[in-house]
């Protein structure tokens, strides 16, 4: 601690930032209704800017509040970060697209904000409650904004179905909470740690079912069922916002809660961790190999690269939850960077998402289609490309931890993966072309030229990112 | 030593090349400009990889030129040298690289500024390969290169290009991604990935053997060695001239200086212990792929299985682990470099008039192309490995090294080499000599300023080299005599240790 005796509630001025932020921007838009929905947008973006900063100065070290129950370390602030990053990227897509679609609502960007904020209670949390709470906050918005196409059918159905899915996950984490509650005596993640080091079958019964509301939100195999539809169901800027800034939060969540509070009983999380990871970089690969719509295409992905983040977590060390975080960093601009070509995927009919609308985009927009194929082969993990170091430094950490099985089996998936990414690659570059489509709007080319350059350029200097990583990964152990 | 790094400039000058191309205009003169600026890039980039030879000290077997700066943090490093048995392939990469610029010229129309693009990426990725010495950025730039060869093949390719481009890039994806994971666990073990250091690590016994297969996966993928070669034919097939050209002359290689600078040193215990599977494959390939090549109705297939069968020298060479042995593998790389490369131009100067590669479609080309049925006949020749030839020298010792070993295993090998004499006049009876009777054939036009340029010094270090090859193996004397030194210095001691327990 520092000398100084702080505040408690300085460590949460970004939370509380946005937060009073998100009601006044509320406000603003309750009462001067939608005409100042481009002001509610701006202003939305420069609250996540200024959380960010504020986040940035705060002082450094392991910071506590709420008798402990919330948590600013480096792993906090690394992961909050990414968060912010994404949901600033989702609202700045967004602006064009809802002006175009006729969907423009000022809610829109204070329901992100919202999320958001719940967002960052989420990757502090540490303790059960403070985690549901926290999760609970990201996700109702979330309900609401997929289902934002009120006209649209599939929409309506994305919010509803992730509605319902969502809820029952959050039934099961909350099921498995009150029985590792009912069976250490205590919700705080450092308690659970001291009562669970000797394990006990109540308690294992309890970690299976937080794993499994877990696993929900970060979409990996088995419970990965609604991602496809909810991806290809909401509107183009809610799924980037899905694909990137939740999943940051829902892994963040996912590896705080297994090495903070079991870190006793590492090898029974470890034997879930690994067959979860497998199932989902299987089952992503293989399913994506047949999707023509690009949203589905990339809900499959999301599915694959879970899977491939969760090696990090499998192998338990810190330099495997060093690899998660450099593959989420590296993760969400290869996500944003992809959504801001489908967004951008917009001719005279209106919006199209097939992977074959791309034909021949080599030709009409030879810069986009450049920038997609590094995305994709970026994601493919070719290097010396971003995506490549992110799948290095998790398996970097598997093999240390002897996962060996785990390690081929990963590579080997990735090498299936390759195969969709190339199919795209394929149709911009080899097939003849097709109509042209519109100029990208201001947000779009932004996002995807940030995103382009860091995939293509992080290879050049790599190090801070990295660097970074490692020491958020040290302040968890 | 030099204060600017030689070596970065020359890995790195081709980016800047292609850099500079990507801002030229997307119109006629653009395409005119981009083929100029490819050419002087890679003419430049030559020369200054000539300084290189020209200040290369041969009598150290240590690396040359070395560079190292702070990369990935830890123990991974940003480095670049050269020794005797890579910086022949370094110059074999930037000598073959303007021939290549120069076959395209006419022949690429479609996208000309993306094609030297990717071509000139290309170049960097495989220098950078051969000078990296650190092996997470020897596996960025060796992977690295598909990507613009995917792009090559599938882009500026023939009717199956798709199939090819695919298949090309999953098999050798696939391979190379166990041989990450090797070397993860290399690093984990020895605490870094510096190549100079490994070469001198001792690896338990175990790793060795799983790292080996790792690495054989990726390298016999990329070599290509029965039976993972079939991407090899499709990809030639369908590939420009230019494309093929890379392909055979340099990107193949990658296989045969993985072994050497990797397999053979850093696990010799494995390579011991399964050398004789290695021998058991290169016969397979040396017997069969020709076997095969002699069933061909294509002429790029044809040459693309004897590029196989050629391969299974270099293997059988590389692992005998004698002097000749070794020093014959990489002269039969660098002389298949040359040699294959001209026959894929040969082809392609045909292919440029008639378009295809059909071998029935020609026949008494003699007639009409005397200039051309000379050059055709110095490399198929070469590639017979006739003596006076670059051919003969790398065969010759590739069997003389693996006869000391193993006399089964040259004797079949020797065998072989007959029936690439077979399949090789065979092909240049049916396409130069006999009567012209087609009549598509009667206004064939001979070879052009250009094509002369391009195949002349081709034909020039084929015959020189194959009259008086000591200049080429006596660069990678040193080198070759300290990694066989180590090699059976790290047997000798697993062997006394093994008595003194």
């Amino acid at each position: 601690m520092t000398a100084v005796q702080l505040p408690a509630f300085v460590p949460l001025l970004p939370e509380i930032v946005l937060g009073l932020g998100a009601m006044a921007l509320l406000m603003v838009g309750a009462f001067r209704g939608n005409l100042t929905v481009q002001v509610v947008d701006f202003s939305a973006i420069a609250l996540l800017v200024i959380a960010g900063a504020i986040l940035l100065a705060l002082p450094a070290g392991r910071l506590t509040s709420f008798g402990g129950s919330f948590v600013v370390d480096d792993f906090a602030r690394f992961l909050k970060i990414l968060a912010l990053i994404g949901s600033a990227a989702a609202i700045a897509m967004s602006l064009d697209y809802t002006k175009r679609e006729r969907q423009q609502h000022f809610e829109y960007s204070v329901l992100i904000v919202l999320s958001t904020l719940g967002m960052l209670m989420l990757i502090s949390a540490a303790d059960l409650i403070a985690l549901y709470l926290g999760l609970e906050l990201m996700s109702l918005p979330l309900y609401v904004v997929a289902a934002s196409h009120r006209t649209e059918l599939r929409s309506t159905e994305a919010g509803l179905k992730y509605f319902v899915l969502g809820a029952l996950s959050s039934g099961m984490l909350l099921y498995g909470a009150s029985l590792i509650y009912g069976f250490t005596g205590t919700v705080s993640f450092t308690g659970i740690a001291q009562a669970a080091s000797h394990g006990g079958v109540g308690l294992i019964f309890g970690l299976v079912f937080l794993f499994a509301g877990f696993c929900f939100k970060v979409s990996a195999v088995p419970f990965h069922m609604w991602t496809p539809d909810v991806y290809q169901g909401a509107p183009t800027p809610v799924t980037a916002f899905f694909a990137a800034a939740v999943k940051v939060s829902g892994i963040a969540m996912f590896v705080r809660g297994a090495v903070m509070a079991f870190p006793g009983i590492t090898s029974e999380w470890q034997q879930i961790v690994v067959f979860v990871s497998v199932a989902s970089m299987l089952l992503g690969s293989f399913a994506a190999i047949g999707q023509r719509n690009f949203k589905r295409l990339m809900a499959y992905s999301s599915i694959a690269h879970m899977g491939f983040a969760l090696v990090g977590l499998a192998a338990g060390t810190s330099q495997g939850v060093q690899g998660v975080l450099v593959y989420m960093a590296i993760y969400i601009t290869m996500t944003l960077g992809v959504f801001a070509v489908i967004l951008s995927m917009r001719r005279s009919g209106g919006m199209v998402e097939s992977i074959d609308q791309l034909a021949g985009l080599a030709r009409t927009h030879p810069m986009r289609a450049f920038v997609l194929a590094m995305l994709l082969f970026s994601m493919a993990g070719v290097p010396p490309l971003a995506g490549f170091f992110g799948k290095f430094y998790v398996f970097l950490a598997a093999i240390q931890a002897g996962f060996y099985i785990l390690a081929v089996i990963g590579v080997l998936a990735s090498a299936v993966g390759a195969y969709y990414y190339l199919a795209i690659v394929k149709i911009m570059y080899f097939d003849e072309a097709a109509e042209g489509f519109y100029a990208m709007p201001i947000g779009v080319r932004v996002v995807l030229g940030i995103c382009g350059l860091f995939n293509l350029l992080f290879f050049v200097y790599p190090g801070p990112l990295v660097e970074a990583a490692s020491a958020a990964a040290r302040s968890l152990f | 030593m030099t204060s600017w790094p030689i070596l970065s400039v020359v890995v790195f000058l081709p980016i800047v090349g292609a850099l500079f191309i990507a801002f030229l205009r997307n119109d006629e003169a653009g395409a005119r400009n981009a083929r100029w600026v490819a050419l002087w890039t890679t003419l430049i980039t030559f020369a200054i990889s000539l300084i290189l030879v020209w200040r290369f000290d041969t009598s150290t077997a240590d690396f040359q030129f070395v560079e190292k700066e702070p990369w990935l943090g830890g123990a991974i490093n940003y480095s670049l040298g050269v020794d005797g048995i890579s910086l022949p392939f370094v110059i074999l990469t930037t000598a073959i690289m303007p021939i290549a610029i120069l076959a395209s010229w006419t022949v690429i129309q479609r996208g000309v500024r993306g094609f030297m693009i990717a071509f000139l990426v290309l170049e960097t990725l495989m220098v950078g390969s051969f000078c990296a010495l650190d092996l997470v950025l020897f596996y960025l730039f060796f992977e690295g290169s598909l990507i613009p060869m995917f792009l090559i093949i599938g882009v500026w390719g023939g009717p199956r290009r798709v199939y090819s481009s695919f298949k090309f890039f999953l098999y050798t994806f696939a391979g190379s991604v166990l041989m990450l994971l090797a070397i993860m666990a290399m690093y984990w073990q020895a605490g870094t990935t510096d190549i100079p250091t490994l070469l001198h690590h001792s690896f338990p016994r175990t790793l060795q053997t799983w790292a080996w297969f790792a690495f054989l996966a990726s390298f016999a993928v990329k070599m290509p060695m029965w039976p993972v070669h079939t991407w090899l034919p499709d990809a030639h097939v369908e590939a420009p001239t230019s494309g093929s050209v890379i392909l055979a002359a340099i990107l193949l290689k990658f296989g045969g200086y993985g072994f050497l600078r990797f397999s053979l040193p850093m696990f010799p215990e494995a390579s011991q212990q399964l050398a004789p599977l290695i021998y058991a494959l290169s016969v397979v390939a040396i017997i069969y792929t020709s076997l095969v090549a002699l069933m061909q109705e294509d002429m790029k297939k044809l040459i693309a299985y004897s590029s196989v069968a050629h391969m299974g020298f270099v293997t059988m060479g590389i692992f005998a682990v004698t002097a000749q042995g070794v020093s014959g593998g990489i002269f039969q790389m660098l002389s298949h470099g040359i040699v294959s490369a001209a026959l894929f131009l040969c082809v392609g100067v045909v292919y440029d008039r008639m378009h295809t590669h059909e071998i029935s479609i020609f026949g008494g080309l003699v007639n009409r192309m005397p200039l051309y049925a000379f050059v055709f006949m110095v490399f198929s020749l070469a590639n017979i490995g006739l003596p006076g030839t670059s051919g003969f020298v790398g065969e010759f010792l590739t069997l003389i090294g693996t006869f000391r070993v193993n006399n089964w295993v040259a004797t079949l090998a020797a065998l072989g080499s007959i029936l690439s004499a077979a399949y090789m006049l065979w092909l240049y009876r049916k396409v130069i000599f006999g009567k012209l009777e087609k009549p598509s054939l009667r206004w064939i036009r001979d070879l052009g300023w250009r094509e002369i340029t391009v195949l002349a010094p081709l034909v020039i270090v084929t015959i020189l080299i194959g009259v008086y090859p000591k200049p080429v193996l006596d660069f990678s004397a040193a080198s070759v005599t300290q990694l066989i030194d180590n090699y059976h210095h790290a047997l000798g001691s697993v062997q006394a240790a093994a008595l003194t327990r």
